[in-house]
């Protein structure tokens, strides 16, 4: 196969810029040590044996041991090295590659040849998957982590192609040569094929009906059949989700998200990583969708979960993403409930996080002065995705760099939206001191004329009434008001003290204290 | 005859989008299709964001007409949010083109309804809006739908600004909502005619249900074993 020489093949390649330098000591992609050995030895027969659970603990255990002590900045052998010690086996070649690669790009940066060859890498995997020709069972936390991977090298390459200004002649040439390599159309086009050729669509909706389990089992197949084509088309809907907000699309990557019910625990939530990709996207397409409520509803609910399981992550690779994560979703909470004050959808440890990280922020945000706008700015540039312009820059024109533009477009059609918004807060910081009010008073109070009130009242009212996706509205108004003729009339919805949520967990808190006082009775 | 076949069940625009939302292959189909929609003054968010997805991703056969075509649709779609959905994926430098600036400016004033300013704005590009049938009355319903949130009753000046309708033609619109939409016209104020508009949660926001103060039974479920 080409591309099986492809990886070491790169190595040779003249254009090895940063990665050079660390690669060139010493590494030798032929040299296989024999802790090297024994790990694709044991990978590969537990593969065989469909044992998941050794599969998983190798994976993430044993492989990041091994790349902390022998590869930290430098690649693992190449796959040609390590073939002969799983009997060639070309579908674990494929998946050594794939953890090749991840390596790489998380530890080195990876050449402009080596991004190329890692996308053959997933067109081949792919591939396999597709036509239905493999039937092994791998853990849940490997297989999101190539969805989640693949999107990444694509979001990555986007980002590496924009960059044209200092493109030397030679990449150029390669970046013509392979326009197929991370081609929009290409990484759209597999992770719809996953979806589809999974059926999991179906299978979610059959589930429902009791004519089928996939959640029960977190997707597993324990009649001997495989988990991996199912798996990678329900991790795909993630995928898809997530490259849609990079490229702006929030609704379509909604709709791409709505087989799978976010109310609900599910697949997606035994893997942490795609538990909060998956709410980190949801929550930021509602935020640009102008659906607020939903946005804290569900920011609020993994934030706690966040507080609460920390601590088990913290020796997983992933623990650092998390932490980025849960700042960037806290600021994206920040930028909500500054918009849309429902301070009553948080709950308690969430809140005390919040005020404590962007207290101060937010109560300048309300002031809707320069100062509000640049920390609206800068939250929004924080805590974004990685915006990307997919398309083929003009090789011929004056090379410039274009990495920035999408972000900047999404940024400033943001802040002209917070800007649209930036009334609001001073007319409800009034109407909350009045039951009724007449326009013209409150004209006054406001230094406007009746007009220019009339049209802030109606603004209020447009912006604080979501559309949801079936066309449906709903206010997401704590303050709410309505006018006869010149009068304006005010109807606070209660701010109802979550009494129900206090005791409940006092009950928890007192029961606990007993069963403590009970055991010391006895000693 | 396999031609004919094919004839008969070649899909609709709707199908293609369902089927391959990332095939460039049915570029044209979607712009004929916007055509569509104008003049049969139905709308499709969805094949819409589809085509211009297909500029983005391949922005030298981006043309400028349909682009203009889709986001007088979507301003007409409003309050949902399509016209920003739009913006999104439209690149900057397509924005900052005389049509589109002033398209934005119509959604601004929209958006923060300055619909007098709106109406003002949209005689000088009548030759932009005329050319979409049903322009002028689903901005209309539009406001209607703004002033349906923030009135119980109006009077008949402010609605009229809003709307832009007076005299004669603004009676016809009365006399059409009092038989259709349950619009009360009140003369009997000495400050002059008040209309009273249908009332919803929206502006009677008491009608709403207090459902906050509900436990959900998941939250419950934590202290089953210590009830027992």
């Amino acid at each position: 196969m080409a591309s099986a020489t492809a990886a070491a093949a790169a190595y040779d390649y003249e254009d090895v810029a940063v990665a050079g330098a660390a690669q060139d000591l010493g590494y030798d992609p032929n040299f296989v040590p024999d802790s090297v050995k024994s790990f694709v030895v044991h990978m590969y027969r537990h593969i065989r044996e469909k044992n998941v659970y050794e599969i998983h603990q190798m994976y993430e255990t044993s492989f990041q041991t091994l790349s902390d002590r022998l590869f930290k900045d430098s690649p693992w052998p190449s796959v040609d090295a390590v073939a002969q010690y799983v009997e060639n086996d070309h579908v674990f070649c494929l998946l050594y590659k794939e953890m090749w690669y991840r390596h790489l790009y998380a530890r080195l940066s990876p050449t402009l040849k080596q991004r190329i060859d890692s996308w053959d890498n997933y067109c081949n995997l792919f591939q396999v998957v597709l036509h239905g020709v493999v039937n092994m069972q791998l853990p849940n936390q490997w297989l999101w982590d190539m969805v989640d991977e693949f999107v990444y090298q694509f979001q990555s390459f986007c980002q590496y192609r924009a960059k044209m200004k200092n493109k030397t002649e030679q990449e150029i040439a390669l970046l013509r040569q392979f326009d197929q390599a991370w081609n929009v159309f290409g990484v759209l086009n597999f992770l719809q094929a996953l979806v589809e050729k999974s059926t999991i669509v179906q299978i979610l909706e059959q589930e429902k009906e009791g004519l089928e389990q996939f959640t029960a089992t977190d997707g597993y197949d324990y009649s001997g059949g495989s988990n991996v084509l199912k798996v990678l088309g329900y991790f795909s809907m993630v995928g898809l989700l997530r490259v849609h907000c990079l490229l702006g699309d929030y609704q379509t990557g909604l709709k791409c998200l709505q087989p799978i019910d976010i109310s609900q625990q599910g697949v997606y939530t035994s893997v942490i990583g795609s538990h909060i990709a998956t709410i980190y996207h949801y929550g930021f397409a509602s935020l640009m969708l102008r659906r607020y409520v939903d946005g804290i509803r569900e920011f609020n609910k993994i934030l706690s979960y966040i507080y609460k399981t920390k601590q088990y992550h913290q020796r997983s690779p992933q623990y650092e993403q998390i932490l980025k994560k849960n700042e960037q979703m806290y600021a994206l909470l920040a930028i909500c409930l500054s918009l849309c004050p429902q301070v009553k959808l948080v709950e308690e440890i969430v809140n005390s996080q919040l005020r404590e990280k962007y207290g101060d922020k937010m109560i300048k945000m309300q002031k809707y002065d320069d100062e509000a706008f640049a920390l609206y700015d800068e939250l929004f540039s924080y805590a974004c995705p990685k915006f990307i312009t997919p398309s083929v820059p003009s090789y011929d024109e004056p090379l410039v760099n274009y990495n920035q533009d999408a972000y900047r477009l999404q940024l400033k059609l943001f802040l002209y939206e917070v800007k649209q918004q930036q009334l609001l807060s001073g007319v409800r910081t009034f109407l909350k001191l009045y039951s009724t009010i007449s326009l013209e008073k409150l004209a006054n109070y406001m230094e406007v004329d009746v007009p220019t009130l009339r049209t802030i009242l109606m603004t209020y009212k447009h912006k604080t009434h979501a559309v949801d996706a079936d066309g449906k509205i709903t206010s997401n108004a704590d303050i709410d008001f309505y006018i006869v003729d010149d009068m304006v009339h005010v109807v606070e919805s209660k701010p109802s003290k979550r009494y129900g949520d206090y005791f409940l967990r006092q009950i928890v808190k007192l029961e606990g204290m007993i069963n403590e006082l009970d055991r010391v009775k006895l000693e | 005859m396999g031609r004919e076949l094919q004839q008969q069940v070649s899909l609709t625009v709707e199908q293609l989008v369902a089927v391959n939302p990332y095939n460039p292959d049915i570029l044209n189909d979607l712009e004929d299709f916007v055509k569509e929609q104008v003049s049969s003054v139905t709308y499709n968010l969805e094949a819409n964001l589809c085509l211009l997805r297909l500029y983005q991703f391949e922005p030298e056969k981006m043309k400028t007409e349909f682009v203009a075509y889709i986001l007088l649709k979507a301003l007409m779609a409003m309050p949902a949010p399509d016209f920003s959905l739009c913006l999104f994926l439209i690149p900057e430098r397509v924005q900052m083109e005389a049509q589109f600036k002033t398209l934005t400016v119509l959604s601004h004033y929209l958006e923060t309804a300055r619909f007098g300013q709106f109406w003002e704005e949209a005689t000088k590009s009548r030759h932009i809006l005329e050319t979409v049938p049903g322009f002028e009355q689903a901005i209309q319903n539009y406001i209607v739908h703004v002033l349906s949130l923030t009135y119980q009753k109006v009077s008949r000046p402010v609605l009229s600004e809003a709307i832009n309708l007076n005299g004669p033609s603004l009676d016809k619109f009365l006399e059409h909502q009092v038989s259709n939409n349950g619009w009360i016209v009140d003369k009997s104020q000495s400050t002059g005619e008040l209309i009273i508009l249908p009332s919803s949660q929206f502006n009677h926001p008491e009608l709403k249900r207090n459902s906050d103060e509900t436990v959900p039974l998941e939250h419950l479920t934590r202290i089953f074993p210590i009830l027992s």
